[in-house]
């Protein structure tokens, strides 16, 4: 299980970020080309990103790319020295259709082919940042069979909304849930927004467990302060772990004597218990905790 | 046999008894004691003096004599800039500054030192332009470093002869005893100044804030004192001690502190009733944070902390989670008003901190240490002194004291800072040798010194990110490269006195 828990937003400008990004230990970087670079640093920032990604080792931290979209003068550009560049991942803004997709992977393709690297190399992944998107959210998520998750952007698309964040949510919740929904349906990973007060801790922890509540797989986020919240969050509780155990120890001893409907800890075992129950421990496992091997086989 | 005064026969002398001196009078050899009894106006005998000038001139103070100051008001001290300017407005020349540290107030010597009135600075500490002035070579004679525990030494061998001590108090009684944590201008530990004061020759008190006698509880003690001036503001109190030291809120800095926390809690060293002692910056007084948390988890507590103390240390121990303090240096306002009312927050002198030859300095009974590090080596030799740029600006302070005194010495430093290596082959200066130093944190990896191979054993098979020093070298310059060397001119401009008295490195001036 590929966790995404946490993707840290690194301007693509910045050196000294951009050479510490991974010391932090989130799940995965994403160096942006967009919206945090002024207009006059487009060209700079995609240069220090490609040496970057190409100089130093990050350690196996999955690395992002954020271009610039294609109706701005800097997304080809950013494709060609991203495609050769070779993060793990590129990240299109602002997707509202499914030709937005094609679009980009048209682009990367023919660059893959012209620097001689194997086609599909680069994965991709999109923002949905307006209404349109929402409703896109489905098709664009099928879009093509590089896209492994689609990401909310709440800023621009409350503006869109001709609304403004609250901290309960509510003008977005339609948003975040028919984008879990779609990705979910697809297949892929659902990241949530950012939360910008950095102050706010309290109401930060409150909305990633709102986020892990609807189903996300994981937060944007932009400061390393913001990592360790969010990965306790996400890992399952002690209790948790143990139940699913149980429920896993359940099926093996179902199994072995040939019975057919189990119960465990007064709950009938069917098989999205089951799901539930390994996902969990993969979740376990992959946050580094111990799970014993013999529990592990069903 | 002769007559004394008040008409007794006394011998002149006995054997096996001294020479006999015959009773002259009450007041005859006692001229400190009020000469006549008639007198029964207020106020009584005082050592008070109206200016800093008539100070100056009624010790003596001439060419080519020793002063000395302390820095407890940091960067708001207002003491040596005063008592300088009036020295020189009065000719003496050739003088040896003996100030225990130097700060960023402290430039306007500068042309003290080109006019000749200081010739020889005995420092823990230079910076800014200060610094870089000496850098360059201003000075004749080398400007002398020593740690804390080292100027201790020196004063109380003789080493250093203070002919005068000017010494800034936050609060004076008419005669003399002052401490450090009443008054506007309190800054809480005098523990540099008590030294001076033992040792001078001739001691001046400048305060402003002149208190009822006696002023109980005193730490430096009347019978010390020669004399007293009161000045409008010994220093600026928000720069003397801020509310409350704050802790960083850099990630990178939080992060280093958190991998020292992991690194003293699986130690051996974190056990119920160890000590503790951390730097006031950065990434070593966050550590504090961490290691509290672990602390609280393990329900363990320290019998006592070692400072340097600040507004961390002091909720700790409100905490319940350090016993006791012994504070050589208050440096906030929270430790300021603990060590005034908290008879288990106790105020030490520099020797009885550090100096390596009394009868035990605070050091030798310390467990762990967090400190700072400009460069080390792969040796591990630590340089808290000159920037990697070479120039003068830093302090040896309590560095070499701590690291060799504790049980586990433990440096914090980023990696790469800037764009350079913190890891090198050779310090540019070396102030604590690698001998002292144990393990060294950093934001990317842990090493610890080879010199441990009680540490290298415990800590394998620890899931703790451990290279060898080597290694995170190369990590760094794998991103950052090599610099090139910086170029220095032969002559020397400092000397970096080890706390025994012995020369451990040379600074020399940067060729331009």
């Amino acid at each position: 299980m590929k966790l995404r828990r946490t993707m840290l937003y690194v301007p693509g400008g910045n050196a000294a970020m951009v050479k510490d990004a991974h010391i932090y230990r989130s799940d995965a970087i994403m160096f942006d080309l967009e919206d945090s670079i002024a207009v006059n640093e487009k060209d700079s920032a995609r240069l220090l990103v490609f040496h970057a990604l190409r100089t130093l080792n990050y350690e196996g931290t999955e690395t992002v790319v954020r271009i610039n979209g294609l109706d701005s003068p800097y997304g080809r550009d950013d494709i060609k020295a991203m495609v050769n560049a070779g993060p793990d991942i590129i990240r299109l803004p602002k997707t509202e259709t499914a030709q937005d997709i094609q679009d980009v992977e048209e682009l990367i393709r023919q660059e893959e082919k012209a620097a001689g690297l194997e086609e599909g190399s680069i994965a991709l992944m999109a923002a949905v940042e307006s209404p349109l998107g929402i409703l896109n959210a489905y098709q664009i998520a099928t879009a093509s069979s590089r896209l492994i998750g689609i990401a909310f952007g709440a800023e621009d698309y409350v503006t869109n909304m001709k609304t403004s964040r609250s901290r309960a949510g509510s003008e977005i919740f339609y948003a975040r849930s028919a984008l879990v929904t779609a990705a979910r349906a697809a297949g892929i990973y659902a990241l949530d927004t950012v939360f910008s007060d950095l102050n706010d801790e309290e109401g930060f922890v409150e909305e990633v467990r709102m986020a892990k509540q609807l189903g996300f797989d994981g937060k944007s986020i932009i400061s390393p302060r913001q990592i360790r919240p969010v990965h306790d969050v996400f890992a399952p509780t002690e209790a948790e772990v143990e139940a699913a155990l149980r429920v896993m120890r359940g099926i093996a001893e179902a199994k072995k004597r040939n019975m057919g409907v189990i119960t465990v800890d007064g709950k009938m075992v069917d098989k999205p218990m089951v799901d539930r129950a390994e996902r969990i421990i993969e979740m376990a496992k992959a946050s580094g905790q111990r799970i014993p091997e013999e529990e592990l086989h069903v | 046999m002769s007559e004394n005064a008040i008409g007794r026969e006394i011998p002149d002398s006995i054997p096996g008894c001294e020479k006999l001196k015959p009773f002259q009078g009450a007041f005859a050899n006692t001229p400190l004691v009020r000469q006549e009894k008639g007198n029964r106006n207020l106020p009584r005998l005082n050592k008070l003096l109206d200016t800093v000038e008539q100070a100056v001139l009624k010790t003596g103070l001439k060419d080519g004599m020793t002063i000395s100051f302390h820095h407890h008001f940091r960067n708001g001290d207002k003491v040596v800039n005063m008592v300088m300017d009036v020295i020189a407005n009065l000719g003496i020349k050739n003088l040896t500054l003996a100030s225990s540290s130097l700060t960023t107030v402290h430039d306007e010597l500068l042309p003290h030192i080109k006019n000749g009135v200081i010739s020889r600075i005995i420092t823990s500490g230079l910076r800014s332009k200060l610094g870089e002035h000496i850098s360059a070579g201003i000075m004749d004679v080398p400007v002398l470093f020593h740690s804390h525990g080292g100027r201790a030494r020196a004063v109380e061998t003789g080493q250093i002869k203070i002919d005068v001590a000017f010494l800034g108090v936050p609060s004076s009684d008419v005669y003399g005893n002052a401490n450090g944590f009443t008054g506007t201008s309190a800054c809480g530990s005098l523990g540099y100044a008590i030294v001076d004061a033992k040792h001078a020759s001739r001691v001046v008190l400048i305060t402003d804030n002149l208190v009822e006698y006696p002023n109980t509880p005193f730490s430096i003690d009347q019978d010390l004192v020669d004399h007293i001036v009161v000045v409008d503001s010994v220093g600026d109190s928000s720069r003397i001690a801020t509310g409350a030291t704050r802790l960083t809120s850099n990630p990178k800095d939080l992060l280093i502190a958190q991998n020292a926390a992991d690194v003293i809690a699986y130690s051996p060293y974190f056990e119920d009733g160890f000590s503790l002692q951390t730097g006031s910056g950065g990434a070593s007084l966050a550590t504090t944070r961490y290691l509290s948390d672990y602390m609280r988890r393990r329900g363990l507590t320290c019998s006592w902390a070692l400072g340097g103390i600040t507004s961390q240390i002091v909720k700790m121990h409100q905490e319940g989670l350090i016993k006791r303090m012994l504070d050589v240096q208050s440096f906030d306002l929270d430790a300021v008003n603990s060590i005034a009312v908290n008879p288990m927050h106790t105020e030490i002198d520099a020797s009885y901190y550090a100096n390596p030859l009394n009868k035990g300095c605070a050091v030798n009974k310390l467990n762990v240490v967090v400190l700072s590090a400009l460069e080390i080596d792969t040796n591990f030799n630590v340089n808290v002194l000159t920037g990697s740029d070479g120039i003068i600006m830093g302090a040896s302070g309590g560095h070499s004291d701590t690291a060799v005194g504790s049980g586990l010495s433990v440096v914090v430093a980023p990696l790469i800072r800037g764009r350079i290596s913190s890891v090198v082959d050779r310090v540019l200066t070396v102030v604590t040798p690698g001998e002292s130093v144990d393990i060294l944190v950093t934001d990317r990896g842990i090493a610890i010194n080879p010199r441990r191979k009680d540490l290298v054993d415990y800590f394998h098979g620890s899931k703790l990110p451990l290279y060898t020093i080597q290694e995170l070298k190369e990590r760094a310059e794998r991103v950052a490269g090599t610099p090139e060397p910086i170029k220095f001119g032969d002559r020397i401009v400092g000397l970096v006195e080890y706390r025994d008295g012995t020369i451990i490195d040379v600074i020399r001036n940067i060729a331009d």
